[in-house]
């Protein structure tokens, strides 16, 4: 009987041996053949934590904080191990909707269960304090420390720009960027983003089961220290810059101040401003879309650099040099002005009430138009009446060695070239030769084409102030120290005009302000050099412009102001630039009753 | 004459080397599993480690204890063991506390102890005293039911102390009966039911149905149409059909929500990392991320930081694999395999068929152990839990395991004294 089970012996035998088998084949598998578990071991335990370093500061050219940083915290999610947990207690304390809490945890989820996820970003200290009590209730929950841009003053703000989360073609072009991290989006911020951002380290913690900080990865061998990010020294005047946008509210328009030995920026303002306060932390996103919608005033509109205005007569301080400097007049050049200039074809350049006729220095202080148009045309037919191509030309690049026409290149983002026309567009507009000093003669007083940026002009009142080149306008004068401006910032470039023409030009401006058309621009303790100009505008009310340096001597600025629709130069323009100019050099304004005046002028109709 | 020697030299050190190697690398990996760093002290009583190698002191004595007792004593005693633990389980379920879901720990003062880790020990003791009884005829089906009714007992009363899992090891004891002479069929049921219930879940029922009715069809064409195969036949198909609906009516609508998904996450109907499949997940991730190698003796991460949980029990595999890889599963499972195969040769060896009977009952009762537990942390059985033989932390299934397997070699070592 026994016997005949014998068999039954080697099958049990056989069992064994068989599921021992299988085991080994599918230890072989996961421990062999496939990755993924490898993969979901380091995930598991290694927990990657970015050290973000702290953004550098910047500071105005007097030493004042401009922009600091201020701790804020992202909250973050490991979805894998959310437990049940006080979901409306949790909500309560982050200030979201439950749904919103469903909506994130589930998008958490599907980017990945085991790594960490930005659930709310910038959590500001107020309500962290709340939070930080009860984190050990919501697991799978853990902060990570940020920062977050503050601002002194509620200036700038275009200037200064923002600072969000790098968006996915910019992690996808670069790779230090990763999801949720900060890059500068506009204005300094983004010029500078390599040098501000520093560079982040990476901390590699071991966690068990429950998230608890079993201690660094292999001592600590693999951790890299973050790099606090460079301080910038700003060339801006904080003072000035408030006092600029103080003048300019409820108005459209610009002020650019620079410093003419050096080419600093010393404002840039741009109105209508907005706080750059409201671009940061959580409120950024809602107050972005409120500032961006607002179509009348277009806040984020940096006009300093981007807006391009028609010049004007300021324009004509340009083509005088340029006409001294082909010779086509000298300072003793007068012309007679019968009110207007006559275009031939029954058209006239209209001119105010003036004596006449007037000499070179006198056409700047009354701003005579006819004398520019019979001087631009005395340039555009130098060469006979048939060679206007040519005579254009060297116009246009006298004109452009005064940086006009192209970007200038300043170390701020979005700078717009401005225009001026080439003999290249006239042609194909009129055809080959069919067009000739009188067709462009807008050009004389600084109108028709030509189009011009608050930067470009100011840089052109450096130019004069400098009697004959300029340094390429800069915001930021010292890279992690005072006072290390890059080397592109103090070559200077010179002006095709002769440096002796200048003289001349200044002296008319001069009387601009002490007895020409801007006499309301004076200051007595300051001898102010101006121009006035009111551009023409098809679209409504002339804008009001100015230019001034000051001193006359060793020049310490050169101001280019404009407001839109306010029209004439000498109206809101001039004092505005006065202002500027004794805040500047005085480091005060006295003139109480003048800055009340121009700071609740209100030009934005309703 | 060999009879002449010593215990000493009678004893088969093969099982007993085997045991003390399977012990102490279970020692080594419960301190790597509950290894922590700002406590390192191996002999901390308070840590596991601590107390399992107190366990394995006491392991060694009950090993000593048990082979100095008559042989004879086993056969003889063997319905008073079996009697003394049945009274036991039933204690305990009145008395026993729950922990972690079933009530299967009696606590005598300061020890608990798991009876139904002895009462495996007691069964093999009765099914061996059981089967070798002379006047047995085994080509009936009658002492079949009577044996089955031994097992069955036990198994129910620990059933209701709502541990499934030691319950089931109780099955071990069919591939005994089978051994001796159960009829094959009974077998190839037993294989048949999992694999027609996991595809009664998986694929439709009707098509299930009728891939049945076909090998019906196929059987009874082959057998040659004999009148009385046929009712066979269809009494089996009308069976299968039945448990198909049932099986099918019994997962929906007769378990528990969590049962029913860990089924469903093993067979592969759903995915469920963070609940039902999250051990299982776990398990596989710390096993797989040991590679060929391994990390290295309490480098493990995934069990050392807790990743899996039960690491010290029923998943110790986990740790293994992890720290000694590919290479050092791979030789464990080897001693596991050498083990049940010295012990199955030893049985075949044996004149008494009460120790024959008995040994094949080890043999079962490890090999079922060793199959579900490496089972389910590779991902092949449900989460059942059951310890792994002589490696799990656990002071009651040590003994129990030890007191087993200790029994075997204290019978084979009188093997020529036995008749």
């Amino acid at each position: 009987m026994e016997k005949h089970y014998l068999n039954r012996k080697l099958i049990i035998l056989g069992l064994f041996v068989l599921i021992g088998f299988i085991f080994v084949i599918r230890l072989f598998y996961i421990q062999v053949v496939a990755e993924k578990y490898i993969l979901s071991a380091t995930n598991n335990v290694l927990r990657y934590i970015t050290q973000y370093p702290g953004r550098g500061l910047i500071y105005d050219r007097k030493g004042k904080l401009l922009v600091f940083n201020e701790a804020a915290y992202d909250m973050m999610v490991i979805p894998m191990q959310v437990n049940a947990m006080d979901t409306a207690e949790f909500c309560r304390l982050l200030e979201i909707r439950i749904e919103d809490f469903r909506d994130r945890l589930n998008k958490a989820q599907r980017y990945s269960s085991l790594k960490p996820t930005v659930f709310e970003s910038q959590i500001n200290r107020e309500n962290f304090g709340a939070l930080q009590e009860k984190m050990f209730m919501f697991n799978g929950f853990f902060v990570q420390p940020r920062t977050l841009r503050k601002y002194t003053y509620p200036i700038a703000a275009h200037m200064l720009g923002y600072v969000g989360e790098a968006n996915p073609s910019v992690i996808a072009g670069d790779p230090y960027y990763k999801s949720s991290d900060y890059i500068g989006i506009s204005g300094i911020e983004k010029s500078y983003e390599k040098e501000l951002r520093g560079r982040k380290g990476m901390k590699i913690r071991v966690v068990d089961v429950h998230n608890r900080d079993m201690g660094s990865f292999q001592k600590g061998q693999y951790d890299t220290i973050s790099v606090a990010g460079k301080d910038l020294w700003s060339s801006i005047d904080a003072d000035l810059q408030l006092l600029g946008e103080q003048l300019m509210q409820n108005k459209k328009g610009s002020i650019v101040a620079i410093e003419p030995s050096s080419g600093e920026v010393l404002c840039l303002v741009s109105s209508p401003a907005y706080d750059p306060n409201l671009l940061v932390g959580r409120i950024r996103n809602h107050n972005f879309s409120t500032l961006s919608e607002d179509s009348i005033n277009i806040p984020l509109f940096n006009r300093a650099l981007m807006a391009t205005y028609p010049p004007g007569s300021t324009f004509k301080t340009a083509n005088a040099l340029v006409g001294l400097q082909e010779g086509v007049v000298t300072a003793n050049t007068r012309y007679g002005c019968p009110g207007g200039f006559a275009l031939g074809n029954g058209h006239v350049v209209g001119c105010h009430e003036h004596s006449g006729p007037l000499d070179l220095i006198e056409s700047i202080q009354y701003s005579c138009n006819t004398y520019y148009c019979k001087l631009f045309k005395s340039i555009l037919e130098k060469d006979g009446f048939y060679a206007t191509d040519e005579d254009f030309n060297k116009w246009r690049n006298h004109i452009l060695s005064f940086g006009l026409g192209k970007r200038l290149g300043l170390d701020l983002p979005s700078e717009l070239s401005g225009n001026i026309p080439s003999s290249a567009y006239y042609d194909k507009y009129y055809g080959k030769n069919r067009w000739r000093s009188l067709t462009v003669i807008s050009l004389a007083i600084g109108q028709g084409e030509i189009l011009v940026t608050p930067v470009q002009l100011a840089n052109m009142t450096a130019v004069i102030a400098n009697r004959g080149y300029y340094i390429i306008p800069h915001v930021i004068k010292g890279l992690g120290k005072p006072n290390s401006v890059k080397s592109t910032y103090m070559q200077k470039h010179y002006c095709s005009v002769d440096p002796n023409y200048f003289d001349v030009v200044v002296e008319g401006m001069e009387q601009v302000v002490l007895g020409g058309t801007a006499t309301n621009a004076r200051l007595d303790s300051i001898p102010i050099c101006a121009k006035t100009g009111t551009a023409q505008n098809p679209h409504g009310d002339n804008h009001s412009i100015f230019i001034a340096f000051a001193p006359k001597e060793n020049p310490r600025i050169a101001i280019s102001v404009i407001v839109e629709n306010a029209g004439w130069g000498s109206s809101w323009a001039a004092p505005i630039a006065s202002l500027m100019i004794e805040q500047y050099m005085n480091g005060v304004v006295k003139r109480e009753e003048l800055k009340e005046r121009m700071m609740n002028g209100n030009l934005i109709r309703k | 004459m060999r009879r002449e020697y010593g215990i000493f030299y009678r004893i088969d050190w093969v099982m007993v080397i085997l045991y003390l190697v399977l012990v102490l690398f279970g020692w080594l990996n419960i301190y790597a599993a509950v290894y922590d760093e700002l406590q390192p002290s191996i002999f901390a009583i308070s840590q596991r480690y601590g107390k399992q190698l107190i366990w394995i002191g006491a392991a060694l004595v009950i090993a000593i204890v048990t082979l100095a007792i008559d042989p004879k004593f086993f056969s003889q005693f063997a319905w008073l063991i079996y009697s003394g633990l049945i009274l036991l389980l039933i204690l305990v379920i009145f008395i026993g506390r729950d922990i972690s879901g079933a009530r299967s720990w009696l606590h005598i003062g300061s020890i608990a102890i798991q009876p139904a880790e002895f009462a495996k020990m007691a069964t093999a003791l009765v099914v061996a005293k059981y089967l070798s009884k002379i006047d047995l005829n085994l080509v009936k089906k009658k002492p079949w039911l009577k044996a089955a009714a031994l097992i069955f007992f036990p198994a129910l009363l620990i059933l209701l102390q709502r541990d499934t899992g030691s319950a089931l090891v109780f099955l071990a004891f069919l591939l005994v009966f089978y051994r001796f002479g159960m009829s094959g069929l009974v077998m190839l049921a037993l294989l048949a039911l999992p694999v027609i219930g996991i595809l009664a879940l998986l694929i439709n029922k009707f098509i299930l149905i009728g891939i049945l009715f076909i090998g019906a069809v196929t059987y009874y064409i082959l057998t040659l149409k004999k009148t009385r195969q046929l009712l066979i036949v269809l009494a089996v198909f009308a069976v299968s059909v039945g448990y198909v609906f049932s099986v099918d009516y019994a997962v929906n609508n007769i378990l528990k929500p969590h049962q029913r998904q860990r089924i469903n996450v093993l067979i592969g109907k759903t995915s469920d990392l963070q609940g039902a499949g999250y051990n299982v997940n776990q398990s596989l991730i710390a096993i797989g991320s040991g590679q060929i190698l391994g990390k290295g003796y309490l480098h493990g991460t995934q069990t050392k930081y807790n990743f899996v949980p039960e690491q010290s029990t029923d998943f110790i595999f986990c740790t293994v694999g992890e720290e000694w890889g590919f290479l050092g599963s791979l030789v464990l499972i080897g001693l596991y395999i050498s083990l049940f195969t010295r012990i199955v040769i030893i049985a075949e060896r044996q004149r008494a068929k009460f120790s024959k009977v008995y040994g094949y009952s080890v043999a079962a009762i490890l090999f079922t152990h060793f199959a579900i537990n490496i089972g389910m942390t590779l991902g092949l059985m449900p989460v059942i839990g059951i310890p792994l033989p002589f490696l799990s932390y656990g002071g009651s299934s040590l003994w129990a395991f030890t007191i087993l397997l200790f029994i075997f070699i204290r019978q084979d070592s009188y093997r020529y004294e036995l008749v």
